[in-house]
């Protein structure tokens, strides 16, 4: 694949080394003369220097035969331009942008841009699986499909311990995937399992439903 | 008219001004507080500290009434990030945006959004001016 990276930062730069490992044609486009000369010294001469927001830049690096372009400067409105410009003046078929403020996802969306990546989501969720007591954690996001699948513990002092799966409240979208119980085998809840404190519970939903499937199974 | 400007520059300021003296009703943003000098002393709108391309801001800034945005800062990515967030979240009816790029420009304008290139229109005008 030939893959255009926006941007010659930490991210840049360790994104095109992975990526010329696994053998794709890389070409990265860095503003800064100084940082330029440092990544073609270190990965060969893969950087052109060059603002990647400009379809003059973007058309010299051969931008229209590029199978995706990946956006990861720093700013999250270069990375939007960046990758609209590829995507609308020269038809490249996959943009990737890199986000920093969360709130951009949805708008990047709605722009027309193909994948988002935000940093400081994938940090804060995280951290969160390391807080024990967090009653929610995110473990994975169907993009696509606007699903995702957390895992929710249930406390000692739930409303919802000695109850029937069937007598949960749970939000139209959800659906229980998995029961995690301490020494034994992780197994499918059935309508008649009962809910035990202490157990973690994987679970597919909608981040709109998020807290409601958070209520009815715990309680609270 | 409500009128939401992004950037208090001399072209922002200048034009806010403007507006106010007519009897619009002006918002403008500016991430920094001292650009608000440059404001003339019977502006009677509103200046508010804020980020454009922020959401909040936008809506603090009343966006979601307004009649009109503009986005005349220095950036020409932020400017255009800003005049979609407008357009296409918050359904302003009339945004217009400047991009110093001509070629960046005329890319916009095919994606729905009006934008005004000085660099083209000034250089248009020297030329101009030159040949008569």
């Amino acid at each position: 694949m030939y893959i255009i990276i926006v941007g010659g930062g930490e991210v840049g730069y360790y994104l095109a080394k992975a990526l010329l490992d696994e053998g794709h044609e890389v070409l990265m486009v860095e503003k800064e003369a100084e940082r330029s000369e440092f990544i073609i010294d270190e990965l060969g001469s893969v950087c052109v220097r060059g603002d990647g927001c400009e379809a003059a830049t973007l058309a010299e690096v051969g931008t229209g035969r590029a199978d995706m372009l990946i956006a990861v400067t720093g700013d999250d409105e270069d990375n939007l331009v960046a990758c609209q410009v590829a995507k609308h003046k020269f038809n490249v078929p996959r943009t990737i942008a890199r986000i920093t403020n969360p709130k951009n996802e949805a708008i990047f969306k709605k722009l027309g841009i193909d994948v988002t990546v935000s940093a400081t989501n994938i940090i804060l969720e995280y951290i969160e699986q390391e807080v024990p007591t967090h009653p929610l954690t995110h473990l994975l996001t169907i993009r696509d499909k606007g699903l995702e699948i957390v895992e929710v513990k249930i406390p000692p002092d739930s409303t919802t311990v000695g109850k029937p799966v069937k007598e949960l409240s749970l939000p139209p979208e959800s659906v229980l995937s998995l029961i995690i119980r301490k020494e034994q085998k992780p197994y499918v809840p059935a309508a008649n399992t009962i809910l035990q404190a202490g157990d973690h519970i994987i679970a597919v939903t909608t981040p709109e439903s998020e807290g409601a499937l958070r209520a009815a199974l715990r309680g609270d | 008219m409500k009128v939401v400007i992004m950037g208090c520059g001399r072209v922002g300021a200048r034009l806010a001004g403007l507006l106010d003296a007519e009897g619009h009703l002006v918002t403008i943003l500016d991430t920094d507080t001292y650009s608000f000098r440059r404001l003339p002393p019977t502006f009677g709108g509103t200046a508010l500290v804020g980020n454009g391309i922020d959401e909040e801001s936008l809506k603090k800034a009343g966006i979601e009434e307004a009649d009109a945005f503009v986005a005349v800062t220095q950036g020409d990515n932020r400017n255009v990030m800003a005049a979609q967030i407008a357009r296409h979240i918050f359904n302003v009816p009339n945004v217009i945006c400047r991009i110093y790029d001509p070629i960046r420009r005329e890319l916009y304008n095919t994606l729905g959004i009006e934008a005004f290139s000085p660099t083209t229109i000034f250089a248009q005008m020297l030329k101009e001016r030159l040949e008569k």
